[in-house]
């Protein structure tokens, strides 16, 4: 294909990310899960890029689990997300920039819920407008997290103190990317790259020095789904999807895997101790994994943040063999203390997996 | 090796092309409630008849869909229609009835219309 047609083509898969001023709304679940995740998105945009990003302590949950789990009515969960809305009108903010894929997911369907049914947007302002005496503009640009460090990656790629390139052998690291499934393919057009070419992380990790692998289950689902996982009895089901894909990206040999959802990461990381446990098998070498990371985490380490700083002790899958080829410096006697310095006390370890 | 409660499903292909559809669409004409089961499981998690048996009406529901009638036929029976099911299911559906006709279609090899 010629250059300017295959640019031609690539229009079309491009979205609006505002530089400047965002409404930021963090997740329920990766506070938990990934705790300095979020932090590090705020510290990074703010300190080391000077944005402004305003939050609010109001923000509630957009009712997105509950949602997919047939538990919150379409309805409520519209009215959720007005309210969500009117913060951001009330604090003057355009510009929406959420933590959470799903919420993500969500506000997309909804704004184009409302844009094709201008009757059902009326009610909700009404209903919101009874029930809390607010009302609401509709974000000018809606983005997800990852766009904003998306936008900003060869910034923070010209004030990095380390490359994604194993110092042992001078290549860059072979990193599969994992997008979430909420993120571009419900609304294509609502993503960096649309649903067939995501290029969001993909342009993290080339603008840090990495290299990404193209395997063929690279865009099948994590294994979260939802009811697959919320039910004991449909486990099997989500962690079969996690097995398809380590077995497909496991001949390619992945330094490390970078994602920008919450549920991604968390079974990506923590199903590879489960079939270690289960099943005896590892994919990262002889009893070890392959270290599961957030693009937050990846641009923390790479600025030269302390990796226990960025919350990388709470991984089950051991990071210290990734910190160990790029070069990251880091103590192990202080990765279980917490930010007071005392000590949170050490996990007990898996018998078939190194996590330490 | 640690028992989790629950074990990795064997990867399965679903070949729409071949697969035996018509008696869910059948079901779905008889009781169309069908049709809004979330395969939640709390049917499954309520039965007095799965407390003793291998009864487990959430996956009769997937292989019904699926079309695999040979995998579900043996255990249909040991239903006691109590009805317990229908108290619990969030979404309202009708379960002793789908029961009742996968039953009758399962030993009479039809559904009377």
């Amino acid at each position: 294909m010629k250059k300017e047609g295959k640019e031609q083509i690539w229009k079309d898969y491009q979205k609006e990310i505002p530089d400047n001023d965002f409404f930021y709304v963090r997740s329920c679940i990766r506070q938990n899960l990934f705790p300095a995740s979020e932090v590090i998105f705020l510290k990074i945009l703010r300190e080391e890029l000077g944005r402004n990003v305003f939050e609010t302590p109001h923000h509630t949950t957009c009712g997105g689990i509950g949602y997919h789990s047939d538990i919150v009515p379409m309805e409520t969960m519209m009215t959720i997300i007005a309210r969500q809305f009117s913060l951001m009108t009330e604090a003057g903010f355009e510009n929406y920039a959420c933590s959470c894929i799903t919420s993500f997911g969500l506000y997309s369907e909804v704004l184009e819920t409302w844009h094709h049914f201008p009757k059902v947007l009326e009610k909700v302002r009404k209903d919101l407008k009874e029930a809390t005496g607010r009302e609401f503009k509709l974000p000018k640009t809606l983005s997800h997290a990852s766009d904003v460090i998306y936008k900003v990656r060869h910034e923070i790629a010209e004030k990095a103190k380390y490359k994604l390139i194993n110092k042992h052998t001078g290549k860059p690291l072979k990193v599969v990317e994992h997008i979430g499934c909420h993120y571009s393919k419900m609304f294509p057009n609502k993503g960096v790259g649309g649903a067939e070419y995501p290029y969001v992380l993909t342009g993290m990790v080339e603008a840090w020095g990495g290299e990404i692998i193209d395997y063929p289950e690279r865009r099948h689902c994590c294994g979260f789904g939802f009811r697959q996982y919320l039910v004991q009895a449909n486990r099997g089901y989500s962690l079969a999807n996690t097995h398809k894909k380590f077995e497909s990206m496991e001949p390619f040999e992945p330094d490390m895997i970078i994602t920008n959802c919450p549920g991604c990461p968390f079974f990506l990381d923590r199903w590879q101790y489960v079939i270690a446990e289960t099943e005896g098998k590892t994919y990262g070498g002889k009893n070890q994994g392959i270290p599961v990371f957030t693009y937050e985490e990846v641009a923390g380490m790479v600025l030269g943040y302390d990796p226990w700083d960025l919350g990388l002790q709470v991984h089950q899958i051991a990071v210290e063999p990734l910190l160990d080829k790029v070069g990251i410096p880091y103590n192990s006697e202080t990765k279980y203390l917490g930010l007071d310095g005392k000590n949170l006390g050490k996990p007990e370890l898996p018998k078939n997996i190194c996590s330490c | 090796m640690i028992n989790f409660g629950y074990q990795r499903n064997e990867s399965a292909t679903l070949d729409l092309d071949t697969t035996h559809s018509e008696l869910y669409k059948k079901l779905l004409d008889k009781e169309p409630s069908a049709a809004t089961c979330i395969s939640c499981g709390t049917c499954a998690a309520t039965c007095s008849a799965g407390q003793f048996t291998d009864f487990n009406l959430r996956k009769i529901m997937l292989l019904c869909k699926r079309g695999d009638m040979q995998s579900f036929k043996p255990i249909i029976n040991r239903c006691m229609v109590c009805g317990k099911c229908q108290l619990a299911c969030p979404k309202g559906v009708n379960t002793r009835n789908i029961v009742l006709i996968l039953n009758k279609y399962l030993h009479a090899g039809k559904i009377s219309k």
